[in-house]
């Protein structure tokens, strides 16, 4: 039995995503307070060496990887059975996937598959110091309540992070081992038939991937000032979130919505533009990284949440910062891959 | 066609208050009501049978017997029946655990073309329980589903909402298929339907009506344990800004981001 850890990669168009790189910063603090090696995984089509490179640079000793053009989309079934089949070969201690459509979905699939535990969206990982378990913390209700959760009998121990919840760091590492795994043909037989991809044209940046994201509520008054929030998220680099009310008065489109009953975010920034700060709109939001809100109610909830409370009209704040941050051409500092 | 829904009983978070001084939810009197985003599910479910004849619709839960009235409300909204795994061995099933008893009690029952469930429940929000269940099943599952089409031939035609866009994949049925808010806009149980739902009554089946050995079910037949609960104050100490000068709060903004070292 190893003590290895493994951390899932996704490839998109040939491209590594950016929370491939994210993960392996959790999983080299894993492997490092174990004396373990670290180890990306992969299943897709074929892609370049110097793509694959990448994941040494940010942090892997070791790379696994089943390519075939076949694997191009995410067929359920094959990527279950690629994944079980990578799993039992080699046992690692500890598996994590990114807490997203693709993690979401393959890594319960696994886990039952495997008969071992799976904690969801965690937002902390460690060792456990006797018996070099891993610790795995996790928001429940609406960020309300934190439990810490173990898998103490079965391995490997899986779980799901948050993307955008840690950065990538460069490491010097000396191994650089790449293992390209061969299935046999009746592995690709799928239940699944793919048949084609929509980009969704009014968010072109995943809100779970936005380093920025400018949210508005029912204090943006009507469609057309919630509309130029996308004026600042694209300024910004950003996307748009929004609150519950936003989007029961139809002003934006379901994908957007914020809170326990929409999407979970932790980008670096999170603006609030006349959002009052519901418990719901705020389960949302507690992984984000500094709040700014803009609330003409002095004594909104929102202002309990954030890092910078502006009391004022929100759409008058918006136009204006709009307007200042075109004359001076600020842009946010990027760190990405 | 045959339908199941998977639903579950959470506490109700239309009222949750945060304690202003600690930060820590009010945990008094709350109540339990269907999780808002199996509704979703179970209108779906209720809209397929309206076009297809000689359809049913199963509402599933596993809970306690109190967990009867969320099954009551899946029928109000027109369901046909409603069904709930209730035995004391259950009590503290973890993800694994509960989609294996869920599964033995859709295989008991038999037969279903199609399994709905709810993206994720509130309360525990990890969104797992739907594909663990289509995995025991050994059928193929389709999650964050926004729109679900039968073909002529009868298969199934799903737009998957993920980051960046929508994905469209085919299937044949049998099915799990979790669904996002998205899908639809539940409708309200009407007169007809709350009447129908008063006077249903609710099958229940315990682990050995499904077949559920002891060692694969709660506690003991979880994969995980709860090491710890605790829980985290959620206020921040922020800077407050009230100059009514919009142009001067924007400033702020910028003096902020760049300060933060975003700008």
């Amino acid at each position: 039995m190893s003590k290895d850890i493994w951390t899932f990669a996704r490839v998109i168009n040939g491209r590594l995503t950016e929370t491939s790189f994210e993960l392996l910063t959790w999983g080299r603090a894993l492997a490092d307070s174990l004396g373990s090696s670290l180890c990306s995984v992969f299943i897709s089509s074929k892609i370049q060496n110097d793509e694959v490179d990448k994941l040494f640079l940010y942090g892997a000793d070791k790379v696994y990887a089943i390519q075939d053009e076949r694997l191009k989309n995410f067929l359920p079934d094959i990527y279950m059975k690629a994944a079980c089949h990578m799993i039992k070969k080699y046992s690692p201690h500890v598996v994590i996937a990114p807490a997203d459509t693709f993690g979401k979905t393959l890594m319960p699939m696994v886990a039952s598959r495997l008969r071992t535990g799976l904690t969801a969206d965690c937002t902390e990982l460690s060792i456990e110091d006797e018996t070099g378990l891993l610790l795995q913390t996790r928001p429940a209700i609406g960020g309300n309540v934190m439990a810490t959760i173990k898998t103490p009998y079965t391995v490997p121990q899986m779980a799901t992070v948050r993307p955008m919840a840690k950065k990538p760091l460069k490491h010097k590492g000396s191994a650089r081992e790449m293992v390209e795994e061969k299935v046999e043909e009746e592995f690709f037989t799928s239940s699944y038939e793919y048949v084609g991809f929509r980009q969704d044209e009014s968010s072109e940046i995943a809100l779970n991937q936005a380093e920025v994201i400018v949210g508005g509520g029912r204090g943006m008054k009507d469609e057309k000032n919630f509309s130029r929030l996308y004026e600042l998220a694209s300024l910004l680099g950003g996307g748009v979130g929004a609150s519950r009310a936003a989007v029961d008065m139809g002003w934006v489109a379901y994908p957007h919505q914020i809170g326990l009953s929409g999407k979970t975010v932790s980008p670096k920034v999170y603006f609030a533009f006349g959002i009052s700060g519901a418990v719901q709109h705020i389960a949302g939001i507690s992984g984000a990284g500094h709040v700014i809100s803009v609330n003409k109610d002095p004594d909104s909830n929102i202002f309990n949440i954030s890092d910078l409370s502006i009391i004022g009209d929100c759409n008058e704040v918006l136009e204006k910062l709009v307007k200042k941050l075109q004359e001076t051409g600020a842009v946010i500092k990027n760190e990405r891959v | 066609m045959k339908m199941a829904v998977l639903v579950k009983q959470v506490p109700a978070t239309e009222n949750i208050k945060i304690d202003p001084v600690t930060g820590v939810m009010q945990r008094d009197n709350l109540q339990s009501e269907l999780n808002p985003l199996d509704t979703y599910a179970v209108e779906q479910a209720v809209r397929m049978k309206k076009n297809f004849q000689q359809s049913t619709v199963t509402a599933v839960s596993m809970g306690i017997p109190a967990a009867q009235s969320i099954l009551r409300q899946a029928i109000a909204m027109g369901c046909d029946e409603g069904v709930l795994l209730s035995d004391r061995a259950f009590a503290g099933s973890d993800t694994w655990a509960t989609a294996h008893v869920l599964a033995k009690g859709l295989q008991k029952l038999g037969g279903f073309d199609i399994i709905f469930a709810g993206e994720r429940a509130t309360d525990g929000e990890t969104g797992q329980v739907g594909p663990c269940v289509a995995v025991q099943l050994n059928i193929p599952v389709l999650t964050f589903v926004s729109e679900v089409k039968i073909e002529e031939d009868g298969k199934i035609l799903a737009t998957r909402s993920v980051e960046g866009g929508y994905e469209l994949v085919r299937v044949s049925s049998p099915v799990l298929i979790s669904v996002v808010k998205e899908i639809n806009e539940p409708w309200i149980p009407d007169y007809n339907g709350m009447m129908k739902s008063r006077s249903a009554s609710i099958k229940i089946m315990t682990a050995q009506d499904i077949g559920v050995d002891k060692a694969d079910c709660g506690l003991e037949g979880s994969p995980t344990r709860v090491s710890k609960v605790f829980y985290p104050k959620l206020t921040r100490n922020g800077e407050v800004f009230s100059d009514s000068d919009p142009e001067k709060a924007a400033q702020k903004i910028v003096d902020f981001l760049k300060e933060k070292n975003i700008l």
